[in-house]
């Protein structure tokens, strides 16, 4: 050892500490460096990006900040600015209960939409959270349409009583026949709950517990947008589910029948179904049937929807290994207990993104209702707002208002299926 | 002694329609067949009784009459007097000329944004996200009014290019931004411009040409041939030797004020670029976040594994990463261009008269043939999207991976 020592003039014998790296290296002076300036073509566009968005900012701050939310018209804005830029989001001081009730519906019963819309978090949160919310809850998520729709409709409290009595004598019938075999249960209830219906359409319910009714048409606003979305992607679902089965059939008639469907209505703009919601469904109902245009409308929505999600499900459940399908039938399970039990599960929850890009689609694609002149959010803007005397020419804020409220509501969605794709994950990655 | 032997065979009983698994499908499809004919049966005997009620019947005769109304952007010669069928032909042209410039603007902003949802810079990336999360989660419809306000309110009026010290001036010189639309500049043929096109055209057929024979040299002899200045130079510098030898036979008519408004040039309306922005950039959102998908979707290994054979940067992304990543991203791709097409529909809120405003909207209003009208514009649709879709699943299939 000591030989070693001898050869050379300095031998360190101690380990040094450990120093931290160079000040460029480590920190935010790292990150910036690497970020903003790691070569010359980055650098140059971080100086452009910058000048943008400076520019951007320094032309939307101000409009911002001077912005006037109080005035009864355009040119009290006007004169409240003098001549500085500024937003006149009086507009929306005024005129926010039209944007999101519509300008027809009685002010006096604001309450009650804005009831059913805080519900609305009450019913989904058992469906939306699983985990976190006691399935007891269920219950109330099942009677929440028969709540909203007395909410937002009013009249007599038999009519959505009686349509959730029609599903008690379906159901009651279901559990009595679905011994024998799902398909008699399944049918056999329908036609039970129809029965019913149709005979309870005889009884005179007018005016018995009634609160005050409110008109289909007098709906608008965002809460026509809501409505739109919520119901039909909700009655979508089933349906997509019952078309993708069919699809994947090995009846070829049925395929058949499912297969020029689906293909039929993703062939066509939605907006020529609203047309013919408009217009044309008069021709093929029995004469003297008036039914309101919004019951028209979700009923060519619905079917809209329906055909993007069945080709949504029918991708999750052609991703399903052969082996699921055959483990059920070795088990002895039938087709629909199959279905039920094992292929199902699965499917969905490989679909479940595609569904929610289906549904924030849908929820974007019920501004088009706006066309067909029905007042939603957007037909609040271009029809009674934008041609009153004292609104004439605001339009910057009102786009801003209805762009947040579509940003609030997709981005939501979109980031809650994020969530719950990392919280259905099984795989251990 | 045979033990062996096929079962009793049972003679036909009724009940096996429903029990029995070999009739059962028989039975279900009968009876939603015939379901099926009586719903159709039933719509159509309405149809028949509201038609007779209302004393009208099914005709396509209207398409011959005249329209009598004037449409605002005539690809083709049109006129008040022309029929509906002309009407509507123009309408399908107004649909197809905003459709390709949109799909062209999303592709382009598309990629861009794409790429730079990738970059190592986080100023760039956290802006295209913020573009990606805007656009996808607002409206088109939105979009397009936004947009068609803004050509509507914030441009200048034609006036203000008026006098010594005008308020505003055209782009250039040459390009007119007004609140009536976009004037640029229209070219005007000689004599001789179809020999510069032609010339031009020949070009694009040698680059083709240059491109496969430096292919095959690679391929042949491992001899590497630059590609790009020489694609430059096949593709411009002939058709511009051509034009000028011919003394520039291609001239520019230049918009000009003229009383109260620009005459000359092109008028691009308010109302087309309204939609076509706007499709393009809601469009070039969606398209955006198919490219990011695709570009991840190959593995890192593949770009490493192009490194350690040696590969350039450049060609680790033309010869490795792209094409893996186009096979990924094309099929969603050709799917954002139908959505788009399927959107451009909403042409009639900004008053671009495509074939729904032409057809679906003035045609129909105008005879009362909503039945005729509206089934013609969905059969036009469902054209388009099958025709589509006839070339998506034969490009599938052309570049489906070929394993065994």
């Amino acid at each position: 050892m000591s030989d070693t020592h001898a050869q050379f003039a300095f031998v360190r014998s101690k380990m040094l500490p450990e120093a931290p790296p160079p000040a460029s290296e480590r920190g935010a002076a790292k990150w910036v460096r690497q970020n903003f300036f790691s070569s010359t073509i980055n650098t140059v566009m971080t100086i452009f990006v910058f000048v943008v968005v400076i520019q951007i900012a320094l032309t939307v701050v101000p409009w911002l900040a001077n912005g006037v939310w109080s005035g009864s018209s355009l040119s009290d804005c006007r004169e409240a600015l003098a001549g500085e830029t500024g937003a006149c989001f009086a507009v929306l001081s005024e005129r926010w209960n039209q944007l999101l009730f519509g300008f027809q519906y009685p002010s006096e019963l604001y309450w009650r939409p804005l009831a059913a819309f805080l519900l609305l978090f009450v019913a989904i949160a058992p469906v939306l959270f699983q985990k976190y919310v006691p399935s007891k809850m269920l219950i109330f998520t099942a009677l929440y349409p028969f709540i909203a729709f007395f909410l937002i409709w009013g009249g007599s409290l038999l009519t959505p009583v009686l349509a959730l009595a029609g599903f008690v004598v379906g159901y009651f019938v279901y559990t009595k026949l679905v011994a024998q075999s799902f398909a008699l249960g399944f049918f056999g209830g329908l036609f039970a709950a129809l029965a019913f219906w149709i005979l309870s359409g005889y009884l005179p319910v007018e005016g018995i517990l009634a609160i005050e009714p409110v008109e289909s048409r007098e709906i608008g606003g965002f809460m026509l947008n809501l409505i739109l979305g919520t119901v039909c992607v909700s009655l979508s679902i089933p349906f997509g589910i019952a078309l993708a089965l069919g699809r994947q059939s090995s009846m070829p008639i049925i395929k058949w029948i499912c297969v020029v469907f689906i293909e039929f209505i993703r062939g066509v703009p939605l907006i020529t179904l609203l047309f013919v919601a408009n217009v044309v469904l008069a021709y093929f109902l029995p004469p003297g049937t008036n039914f309101d245009l919004i019951l028209r409308v979700i009923i060519m929505i619905t079917m809209f929807a329906s055909a993007y999600i069945a080709e949504v499900i029918r991708g999750g459940l052609a991703a399903l290994p052969r082996g699921q399908y055959e483990a059920a039938n070795s088990l002895g399970l039938d087709y629909a207990q199959s279905m039920r039990l094992i292929i199902l599960p699965q499917a969905l929850k490989i679909s479940i993104p595609g569904i929610v890009n289906v549904a924030v689609g849908l929820f974007k694609d019920t501004t088009l209702v706006s066309v067909i002149s029905m007042f939603d959010l957007v037909g609040m803007i271009r029809g009674p707002i934008s041609s009153s005397q004292e609104w004439n020419g605001v339009y910057w804020e009102l786009f801003l208002a209805a762009g947040l409220l579509f940003f609030v509501t997709c981005y939501g969605i979109s980031q809650y299926s994020q969530w719950l794709e990392r919280e259905l994950r099984t795989d251990h990655r | 002694m045979t033990t062996l032997s096929d079962p009793p065979r049972e003679s036909f009983r009724l009940s096996m329609l429903l029990n029995d698994t070999r009739y059962r499908s028989y039975t279900l499809q009968f009876i939603a067949l015939v379901l099926l004919l009586l719903l159709f049966g039933y719509l159509a005997s309405n149809l028949v009784t509201n038609l007779a009620d209302q004393g009208q019947n099914i005709s396509y005769k209207f398409l011959g009459e005249p329209a009598g109304y004037d449409i605002n952007q005539r690809p083709i010669p049109y006129d008040s007097q022309s029929t509906h069928m002309r009407a509507a032909i123009v309408g399908v042209l107004n649909t197809l000329i905003v459709s390709v410039l949109g799909c062209i603007t999303a592709t382009i902003l598309g990629v861009l944004a794409g790429v730079a949802r990738l970059s190592p810079n986080w100023l760039l990336r956290k802006l295209m996200s913020v573009y990606v999360e805007i656009f996808r989660n607002i409206p088109v419809f939105i979009w397009i009014l936004i947009i068609f306000a803004i050509m509507a309110a914030a441009m200048p009026a034609p006036r203000a290019f008026r006098g010594e010290d005008p308020e505003a001036s055209p782009l250039f010189g040459i390009i007119a931004l007004t609140n009536r639309g976009v004037y640029i500049p229209k070219p005007i043929l000689e004599n001789g411009s179809g020999i510069v096109f032609a010339v031009f055209l020949l070009s694009i057929v040698g680059v083709f040409f240059y491109r496969r024979y430096a292919r095959n040299l690679l391929f042949n002899t491992g001899k590497l041939l630059p590609t790009f200045w020489p694609t430059l130079g096949i593709l411009f510098l002939p058709a511009l030797l051509v034009y000028f030898a011919l003394g520039m036979p291609i001239g520019w008519e230049i918009p000009e004020l003229k009383g109260f408004n620009f005459q000359g040039g092109v008028q691009i309306r308010g109302s087309l670029i309204a939609l076509w922005l706007a499709l393009g950039i809601y469009t070039g959102a969606f398209v955006a976040e198919n490219v990011r998908a695709g570009i991840q979707a190959v593995s890192a290994g593949q770009t490493e594994a192009a490194a350690a054979l040696g590969l350039r940067p450049r060609r680790i992304m033309n010869l490795v990463i792209l094409p893996q990543a186009l096979r990924v991203i094309i099929p969603p791709l050709i799917s954002q261009y139908l959505n788009l097409t399927k959107n451009s529909s909403l042409a009639i809120a900004v008053g671009y008269m495509d074939i729904t405003g032409t057809l679906g909207g003035i045609t129909l209003n105008q005879t009362g043939r909503a039945i005729e009208a509206i089934l013609l514009l969905m059969l036009f649709y469902l054209a388009i999207s099958l025709g589509i879709s006839a070339i998506m699943n034969a490009y599938n299939n052309a570049m489906k991976l070929k394993e065994r």
